[in-house]
């Protein structure tokens, strides 16, 4: 029998909002625990929560990116649960009234486009976080209200490859933004996922299994793999699919079944009271969307169709909005689009792996990049030689200004080469008859003395020309 | 009218609020609830066809402030953590939780 998969994804994103959702307590990373926390976050009694306006536009802002219509009208909801890392024993979310619905991106797997759907999308509070020992566990409750978006695919995934292929479109997405670093790595990006899988032609979904918290794309593949391949086995095998969460156990590369979880109805939803309503005016959305920075897609198109980079270059230049306004920076600057991309990609990207740090935490500035781009394409340095002056604007230097003061620069001009030329031939009589009998290794030996007598900084290209010139004029 | 709601029901709200009572009380609230519960039904009876839920009880809309961020001073945090059960380094501590979170850590 074969068989159809169906996933959908739900991702919660990290806003890098200054403040809480409802709360004015800072939202930032690595501090002494609970010192970003006032008395809403702890939810004493009496305390009334207020909406951050910021979250509200990055919401907005999400949603266009993702195509998504956005609500003119929504309420908040209260989500009940009891667990000490939300010490109000209730989530403030959007149940009903998500801010953005019916969206979509475009998804790329092997150079087939898909588009896929966006159920919702919402805004709510992220809980605090506890550590455990066998006999005390530890609240830190800096990450409680902490805002986050929620966004939920349509099934409209078929499979594990193309769950990743829509992880990838998505961070970039938002990435691109500037809301959300959406770094898996540092959970300002989970993903929670949805699959099940029905005989080809069935119209019935077949019962799914949620796994939650998957920390990184490989991960989540081979989780969805997993667990596609399970349940082809169970039903091949006359058993059934419990409707279940698992977990993903990364050491074996299997997944077990959890604890089954509470059900809808359990977390008790009503309205939040003390949130009152929410009305979105036209002109807002109108506003955030004339914010919006260019998005991967169009940027890649303009790369490929008017800068004449392939479409890899296109692709790994657009992995970070950083990186792709660097370079588009860069090119505004004057340097040659193909050469500032290979640098990028290859000198500056090995020089960030190298140095663990990301693009914008470099001294290296677009101007700089373009200056030893411009000196590489004028002649005035070498390529061997921009190894060094690469060196140099890594630390914040001036290319110009290095090239000259540590001696890199080619000799390019004719009037100071060809003397040099000339004394080379006067000496070399050999050679030059080697080379009018053919023998192409002769070119060779000249130029290497040439570049030999100007330690190494004679212009190959311009050398060559002259060489050639003044050997067929004897 | 009989009752909208049956023991076990009540049984359960109780664990999700985590609350307990002794058994012999299960009767007398399931019956007290269920005469809350059709005392809502009486509201049915009410016309409210082409009336909009109502989601807010304060007739306010968009309050909201701008995204900037205050700290709480040490005086604060202290006062806070007066009515936290325990603490310990910056930490609330709690007696161990037996994790069933989803993200196990």
């Amino acid at each position: 029998m074969n068989f159809q998969t169906t996933i959908g994804l739900e991702v919660h994103v990290e806003l890098k909002t200054n403040s809480k959702i409802y709360s004015p307590s800072p939202v930032e990373y690595g501090d002494q625990p609970n010192e970003n926390t006032n008395v809403i976050d702890w939810g004493y009694p009496g305390v009334l929560p207020t909406l951050n306006k910021g979250v509200v536009r990055d919401g907005i802002m999400a949603g266009l990116a993702l195509h998504a219509q956005i609500a003119h009208h929504m309420h908040f909801d209260r989500k009940n649960y009891f667990y000490p890392d939300n010490p109000k024993a209730y989530q403030i979310t959007q149940s009903d009234t998500p801010i953005a619905h019916d969206g979509w991106i475009e998804i790329d797997v092997d150079g087939k486009k898909k588009k896929i759907g966006i159920e919702e999308m919402h805004i709510e509070e992220d809980a605090g976080k506890n550590t455990h020992t066998s006999k005390y566990s530890y609240v830190d409750l800096n990450r409680q209200g902490t805002p986050l978006i929620e966004i939920v695919s349509k099934p409209d995934i078929a499979s594990p490859e193309e769950a990743v292929a829509y992880l990838e479109a998505l961070r970039q997405r938002i990435q691109f933004t500037g809301i959300s670093d959406v770094k898996m790595e540092e959970g300002s990006m989970r993903v929670d996922t949805n699959i099940s899988i029905r005989p080809v032609g069935s119209d019935k979904f077949g019962t799914k299994t949620e796994m939650k918290n998957i920390n990184s794309f490989n991960y989540v593949r081979k989780a969805l793999a997993y667990e596609e391949k399970r349940h082809q086995n169970l039903l091949m095998s006359g058993g059934h699919i419990a409707q279940e969460t698992r977990r993903y156990d990364e050491p074996t590369g299997t997944t077990v079944a959890m604890r089954s979880k509470e059900g809808a109805d359990d977390y008790r939803y009503f309205p939040e009271p003390d949130i009152p309503d929410l009305n979105v005016s036209d002109e807002w959305i109108q506003e955030i969307a004339s914010e919006m920075p260019v998005m991967p897609g169009e940027r890649r198109k303009h790369y490929v169709d008017d800068l004449g980079l392939t479409d890899y270059d296109a692709m790994v230049l657009t992995q970070t909005k950083e990186m792709s306004d660097f370079f588009e920076e860069a090119v505004k600057d004057g340097g040659d689009p193909k050469r500032l991309a290979n640098y990028l990609m290859n000198d500056v990207n090995s020089y960030m792996n190298d140095n663990h740090v990301d693009l914008q935490d470099t001294k290296l500035t677009p101007a700089n990049l373009a200056g030893m781009v411009k000196l590489i394409e004028d002649g005035t340095i070498s390529s061997k030689m921009a190894k060094k002056v690469f060196k140099g604007i890594m630390n914040g230097e001036e290319p110009n200004a290095y090239a000259k003061e540590h001696g890199l620069v080619q000799l390019s001009d004719p009037a100071q080469l060809q003397p040099i030329v000339d004394d080379v031939l006067a000496n070399n009589q050999q050679s030059i008859d080697d080379y009018k009998n053919g023998k192409n290794r002769a070119f060779g030996f000249l130029m290497g003395q040439i570049m030999k007598q100007t330690h190494g900084k004679a212009n190959p290209q311009m050398v060559t020309q002259l060489l050639k010139k003044s050997l067929a004029n004897i | 009218m009989a009752s909208k709601i049956t023991e076990q029901q009540v049984q359960h709200v109780a664990e999700l609020a985590k609350l307990e009572f002794p058994k012999d009380e299960l009767g007398q609230f399931t019956t007290q609830l269920g005469n809350i519960i059709d005392m809502f039904e009486d509201l049915q009876a009410v016309d409210t066809d082409g009336v909009e839920p109502m989601t807010s009880a304060t007739d306010r809309v968009n309050v909201m402030r701008e995204d900037k961020a205050v700290r709480s001073s040490k005086e604060e945090r202290e006062a806070i953590f007066k009515n936290a059960p325990d603490a310990d380094d910056g930490y609330i501590r709690v007696p161990a939780i037996i994790d069933e979170s989803e993200d196990g850590e």
